[in-house]
């Protein structure tokens, strides 16, 4: 039996991105919050200092800072008529755990999604007409307009102390930055980052075919910054440990460096660490959240009694926690009917690797963010017409990292081991260069996430089950990303150039980035989603998952961070401004 | 101690957080955080460095077997030392008698059923394991192949056919998948030649000067906008480099 704790106003599921925005606003706000993390407390000074966060072995390949199959996975396989089999070590994608989450070991790429992203079904419909949708995407619009978050991505990017170079300032095009992006409110809180010699090259190359390259928005910060919680952030090194790894330079944004230090000081906020939640409990009615139960490393349970959960877990298991939880209708993709779980989607990344024998590149300098960046083959910035496809992403130099474990490219046709071996690599490490595309991931019928029937966690409770697949649609535009990408690779005269367009089936032991989306879907229509405009369940009206990446319909051409960013201030406002004042649903 | 009760104050949670630190992980019930970040002596998490030594885990034939293939796949030349000089198989050694050759924290539970390439390994056997029976296997398939010779007596050109035809599955080994035996033995190696050298492999950081990868520094600001100059520093490990240490 479960010891029950005094209540709380709010508890909070996870402390990472949005489980820190969530919880500084809500204390703020004078609600006795407390914060409940399965994973350990994690702090810059011991957990990543520079004296030995440059360990690619520790954090990159043994994944110190991930988490453990062991504690909780999943199942995975790529078509319905399969049987799923566990994940028995993360690889495909890397869940974060601890204090901090996935915001310790991003790369720290901030993008905004596209105005015409968040309506994406009504615009490629008004565009082009229906029967450009193949039958089995069920792609649908955003229930928030790009206009009604701009002003949420403008207070995460503020946070995070992004650098950048806004290209459109309150519908007016700037010099230098992207040419397609939505509307900014302001300029990057930080100037760009400087440059390496590869992305200069790719910029030149690019600019020569007509592009407009801009420097990528990183929140690895080109200058000391203080943000608006007064917490002051320290300037990006370059030391080429980013992505896997916290930064011991206090020059990431993460909640660590950008939520934390503020959050803790606040008295009515309490987090509790290495706890897991079992389950959210519903009273009799099933209509309303009592709190949490979670159990302890030494096994005790305890019961955290709650006015107002809110689900802040990473995107996957946010979606575990409503299927355990019973909340929501299960999605069955048989029937199409049913939400939770409806709507998994991923990313489509592809490159194309040169070699430039007379350059010498330096690849180790580098940040997880910086790089040259063109978006015209992104979302709808390009006439699909004909082209037997929609989506797309952006492409760009953004090579992250010289870490020679896993960066150490060779020519082709070079063999695996021994003296050939040896002296290409030798000979290759400095005059390598990776460039890449960051493409969409359309959701569809048969790609959806549900309890597995047979393989349980270390608590007894069953794994989620993801079954996923590339469609045609998605491998297509690779295809075409790709081929522009290469187009600009060849006029930066390489020695030797690869294209490495994505190709199906997807495989869950080749990483290729850990943006998971949908499963908990906000929307306008209780048929097609979980959570309404606000983030609060249709069902429940006193849970709400605040912009976990679970929360989007579809996957665009950009990575999630600064829309999952965004939408937990959205959600803290609306708890604030609407729900505090009639506790109900907002819909 | 119990640090279950929630609102502690901050007094009791110095006090809890200094117990904390000093007692083993598995005491700690969970751990409460309030009025202020946490921070006590001593609390750092750094690596521990593998000291030369007798082998952990290899059996001395096992050792011996593992030094000849690591010299193979990495060999040693104009470029530089090879991969038993470098390290690399007590790199291995040090990390199968770790947390890698026994599979902690990966999820072990059953039931194991075979699937497809995209799913990943599903055998119940650890690294550790894997090493013990691939290297039984391969000894043994000398042994009656090559008039009872062992890996290491037979000549380089010899050992290099041998893995050739264990890298690309044309050898039978006895119950052991030659090829994903061999793609072990290669990602290990080349780990434990390009892993800092606190790990055991890497030695004299000779996998870092081959490619000229500076190791763990941490601050190139000046040097981003200095295109096509190799950068000039030496690398430098995790703990520090030889000859900063005073040679008495």
């Amino acid at each position: 039996m479960a010891r029950k704790l005094p209540s709380k106003n709010v508890v909070v599921i996870g402390l990472g991105w949005t489980g820190s925005i969530l919880s500084y606003h809500l204390a703020k706000a004078g609600l006795d919050v407390v914060a409940i993390e399965r994973g350990p407390w994690r702090d810059t000074a011991t957990n990543f200092p520079p004296a030995y966060a440059q360990d690619e072995l520790r954090y990159a390949v043994r994944l110190d800072l991930f988490l453990r199959p062991a504690q909780e996975t999943l199942t995975f396989r790529n078509k319905a008529d399969q049987i799923a089999l566990p994940i028995r070590n993360f690889a495909g994608f890397l869940p974060g755990n601890g204090v901090g989450g996935a915001g310790i070991h991003w790369n720290g790429q901030t993008w905004r999604f596209l105005p015409t992203d968040f309506r994406l079904r009504s615009h490629l419909t008004e565009r082009y007409g229906a029967n450009i949708l193949p039958d089995d995407m069920t792609i649908q619009d955003w229930p928030v307009s790009y206009d009604e978050l701009e002003p949420y991505y403008d207070r995460f990017e503020k946070l995070c102390g992004t650098s950048g170079k806004a290209g459109n300032l309150k519908g007016v095009k700037q010099d230098g930055g992207n040419p397609f992006e939505g509307w900014r409110s302001a300029e990057y809180p930080t100037p760009p980052l400087k440059q390496g010699l590869g992305a200069t090259l790719f910029a030149e190359a690019a600019r020569k075919l007509g592009h407009s390259p801009f420097p990528q928005p990183a929140s690895n910060l080109s200058e000391a910054y203080t943000n608006p919680l007064g917490i002051r952030m320290g300037q990006c090194s370059y030391c080429g440990f980013c992505e896997r790894f916290g930064c011991g330079n206090y020059s990431k944004a993460s909640p660590q460096t950008c939520v934390l230090p503020a959050l803790l000081r606040v008295p009515n906020f309490t987090a509790q660490t290495e706890s897991e939640v079992l389950k959210i409990n519903l009273d009799s009615t099933g209509k309303r959240a009592t709190g949490v139960t979670y159990v302890d490393t030494s096994g005790k349970e305890w019961e955290q009694p709650a006015d107002i959960v809110l689900l802040c877990a990473f995107a996957l298991f946010n979606v575990q926690l409503m299927l355990i939880s019973g909340i929501g209708k299960p999605y069955d993709p048989v029937s199409g009917q049913g939400v939770v779980g409806r709507n998994y989607a991923y990313q489509t990344t592809s490159s194309v690797s040169v070699i430039l024998k007379d350059k010498v590149l330096n690849p180790f300098i580098a940040t997880g963010a910086h790089g040259m960046i063109i978006d015209d083959y992104n979302g709808d910035n390009f006439d699909h017409t004909n082209l037997g496809f929609v989506g797309g992403g952006y492409m760009g130099a953004g090579q992250t990292n010289g870490r020679p474990i896993q960066t150490r490219p060779v020519p082709k046709g070079t063999p695996k081991w021994g003296a050939a071996w040896k002296k290409a690599t030798a000979e290759t490490y400095q005059h390598a260069y990776s460039l890449s595309t960051h493409g969409s991931s359309y959701s569809y019928r048969d790609c959806w996430l549900d309890l597995d029937p047979t393989y349980k966690d270390r608590l007894g409770r069953p794994l989620m089950r993801m079954t996923f697949d590339f469609h045609e649609n998605e491998l297509k535009m690779s295809a075409f990303l790709t081929e522009r990408l290469a187009e600009i690779a060849k006029a930066m005269n390489p020695t030797e150039m690869q294209a490495h367009p994505r190709k199906g089936p997807y495989d869950s032991t080749i990483y290729q980035t850990t943006h998971n989306t949908g499963g908990t879907v906000m929307g306008d229509d209780p048929q097609t989603s979980v959570l309404n405009r606000y983030g609060q369940s249709w069902d429940v009206h006193n849970l709400f998952v605040p912009g976990g990446a679970s929360v989007f319909p579809q996957n665009h051409g950009y990575n999630p961070t600064n829309t999952v960013g965004a939408l937990a201030f959205w959600t803290a406002d609306a708890i604030t401004q609407r729900y505090l004042k009639n506790p109900g649903p907002l819909m | 101690m119990d640090s279950k009760v929630p609102l502690l104050s901050r007094r009791t949670f110095l006090t809890s957080a200094a117990i904390l630190v000093t007692t083993t992980a598995s005491v700690v019930h969970g751990r409460t955080f309030h009025q202020g970040m946490p921070w006590a002596p001593g609390a750092a998490d750094p690596p521990a460095q593998v000291r030369p030594g007798p082998w952990a885990f290899f059996t001395s034939d096992e050792a011996a077997t593992m030094e000849a293939i690591v010299d193979r796949l990495i060999p040693p030349d104009d470029g530089g030392p090879g991969g038993k000089d470098a390290g690399c198989a007590v790199f291995i050694d040090r990390q199968l008698a770790g947390p890698y050759g026994r599979s902690d924290g990966l999820y072990t539970l059953p039931p194991f059923m075979p699937g497809s390439s995209t799913q990943g390994y599903q055998n119940p056997d650890s690294p550790g394991g894997r090493y013990r029976a691939g290297l039984k296997a391969l000894a043994d398939h000398i042994r009656q192949s090559q008039s009872g010779k062992t890996l290491r007596e037979l000549s380089t050109v010899d050992q290099d056919k041998l893995l050739s035809t264990l890298e690309d599955g044309s050898i039978k080994l006895k119950d052991i998948d030659a090829k994903a035996f061999f793609a072990m033995l290669l990602q290990d190696t080349q780990q434990g030649f390009f892993a800092d050298p606190i790990y055991g492999g890497n030695r004299d950081m000779a996998g870092w000067k081959l490619v000229g990868f500076p190791g763990a520094r941490y601050d190139y600001r000046d040097w981003v906008e200095r295109h096509n100059e190799r950068y000039p520093l030496p690398p430098v490990s995790i703990m520090g480099r030889t000859d900063w240490v005073s040679k008495g």
